[in-house]
């Protein structure tokens, strides 16, 4: 059983999935908001010929990248549509009664630019980590014990409330269930959402108690330490470098 | 020696879910060395009597003595705990760590060990039950049967005196539960368990207890002659059992 939890090619060994998880979380962070403050679409398309290089670095397969942004075209396909024609400017070409601006336009085209690129440096830096490590570099990030924890055991439990949900969905299936729009359908869907909401509770509570007989008093401890790397210290130059450049760049 | 002083003794214990009363008037002694199985039909309250040992149930009424010492408040019982090791029904609700090598060492630093130590212990239990090479494993993509061995793990990396096992065989394929049976056979430590597996219950068990209708008595492990023996546990006061000249446990 798995579940579509956004990962991709977590397992396969490249200079990018060698990198430390912390400099790739920090890394993409970065180099999203330097994205976001670029100005001119020079720099714009530049650092989206970056974002394609480097997945190219992490040998991500084209057709799952490409699945992944279709997910977010229809969203991009609305915004191509509605801003030349909703933003106030210089007028562009009109369709009909509809008047398109070149203001309009050169806005839609910046942020289907941003959009491609801070989501293909998502993917390509964060979805390639796996969970569990993702969560700890979180933690030796200083992110709140809360969070983490918070982080953790979802990605823990998610797979076991999924797989109570689908035993609960079978058994229902079993006995002749077949979602329509009736009330007796939506009164079932309830009852399995709230039945799914009492297993939880119920589940937590003998979690707590398998962890106090474990001697829980609220404190988690970190095993691993993650160590920097030669690697990682040149990549981390390298990517700085390429953010500042673009920066400086886009300024003049 | 040690014989005369009982690990844990339950006197005169009464526990009740709200509106539900589950135990009365029960008394219940382990002394080391032992392995005692507790029977009982679904719902007896086995699980409960368990719970109650390690203070995640409280008596309404009644006085628990562990290892030489009276147990009252939660405090009390977080020294038991570490002492009794609970191994639940279900691993998934033992294992929440995203590692085993995490969850393993997961007691052991609770108990204030460092996390060379802890680490140490990990290896040398896991290692003990035939799964080195486990530690990094993601603990939700195990097998059944591996969650359970693992669970095992975390349970005796407390390194406890006493194991309390609920249904430590249940769901498990037949290979598996040679090895649990092979591994428990293997420990020193005393042990109370629940099964409804005869089979498990005849090799594990030095005596066996019954609840039912919320009292506890002593029980024979007892077998039919049969063109293959089963295992059946009767108290000993039933006074009509049909199967009387078969007594041998």
């Amino acid at each position: 059983m798995s579940l579509p939890l956004g990962l991709i090619a977590t397992d396969s060994d490249s200079c990018i999935h060698r990198l430390d998880p912390r400099l790739r979380i920090v890394t993409a962070l970065g180099l999203a908001m330097t994205t976001l403050s670029l100005g001119s679409p020079l720099t714009l398309v530049a650092a989206l010929l970056g974002a394609v290089l480097l997945t190219r670095l992490a040998r991500l397969d084209w057709r799952v990248l490409l699945k992944r942004l279709l997910l977010m075209e229809g969203f991009m396909l609305l915004v191509l549509l509605s801003l030349p024609f909703t933003t106030p400017g210089e007028a562009w070409f009109t369709i009909g009664q509809l008047t398109a601006s070149q203001a309009g336009g050169w806005h839609a085209l910046h942020i289907l630019l941003k959009a491609h690129t801070v989501v293909l440096v998502l993917l390509t830096l964060i979805a390639t980590i796996e969970l569990v490590t993702l969560g700890h570099a979180l933690a030796h990030l200083r992110v709140p014990d809360k969070l983490v924890h918070l982080f953790l055991f979802t990605v823990r439990y998610i797979a076991v409330l999924y797989e109570e949900y689908r035993r609960l969905r079978l058994a229902m299936k079993a006995r002749g269930f077949v979602f329509t729009t009736s009330r007796h359908s939506w009164r079932s869907i309830g009852w399995l959402v709230g039945m799914l909401l009492v297993r939880s509770l119920e589940r937590a509570e003998r979690i707590v108690a398998a962890m106090r007989c474990r001697g829980f008093h609220g404190r988690f401890y970190l095993l691993d330490e993650l160590r920097w790397q030669p690697a990682d210290r040149v990549a981390g130059v390298l990517f700085t470098l390429a953010a500042s450049l673009l920066l400086i760049i886009d300024r003049y | 020696m040690s014989e005369q002083h009982p690990l844990l003794s339950l006197r005169g214990a009464h526990f009740a879910y709200p509106g539900h009363p589950v135990l009365k008037q029960v008394d219940f002694t382990l002394y080391p060395g032992e392995r005692v199985a507790i029977a009982g039909a679904n719902g007896a309250g086995k699980s409960s009597l368990l719970h109650l040992l390690v203070g995640l149930n409280s008596l309404s009424q009644g006085t628990l003595t562990a290892f030489g010492l009276p147990v009252r408040r939660e405090d009390d019982f977080r020294a038991v705990r570490a002492q009794a090791g609970l191994l639940f029904q279900d691993p998934d609700d033992q294992l929440f760590c995203p590692t085993v090598l995490e969850d393993v060492t997961f007691g052991p630093l609770n108990l204030g060990k460092n996390a060379t130590q802890a680490r140490a212990i990990a290896e040398q239990v896991l290692d003990q039950l035939g799964l080195s090479g486990f530690a990094q494993r993601i603990t939700h993509k195990l097998s059944g049967g591996e969650k359970r061995l693992v669970a095992l793990a975390t349970v005796l990396a407390m390194q406890p005196r006493v194991l309390l096992l609920d249904e430590p065989t249940n769901a498990l394929d037949k290979p598996t539960e040679r090895r649990m049976t092979e591994l428990l056979l293997g420990l020193p430590q005393a042990m109370v368990l629940i099964s409804h597996d005869a089979h498990f219950v005849d090799q594990l068990a030095t005596r066996a207890v019954l609840l039912q209708d919320g009292t506890l008595q002593d029980a024979t492990l007892h077998r039919h002659p049969h063109l293959h023996s089963h295992l059946h546990i009767h108290g000993t006061d039933t006074s009509d059992h049909s199967h009387q000249d078969s007594l041998d446990g």
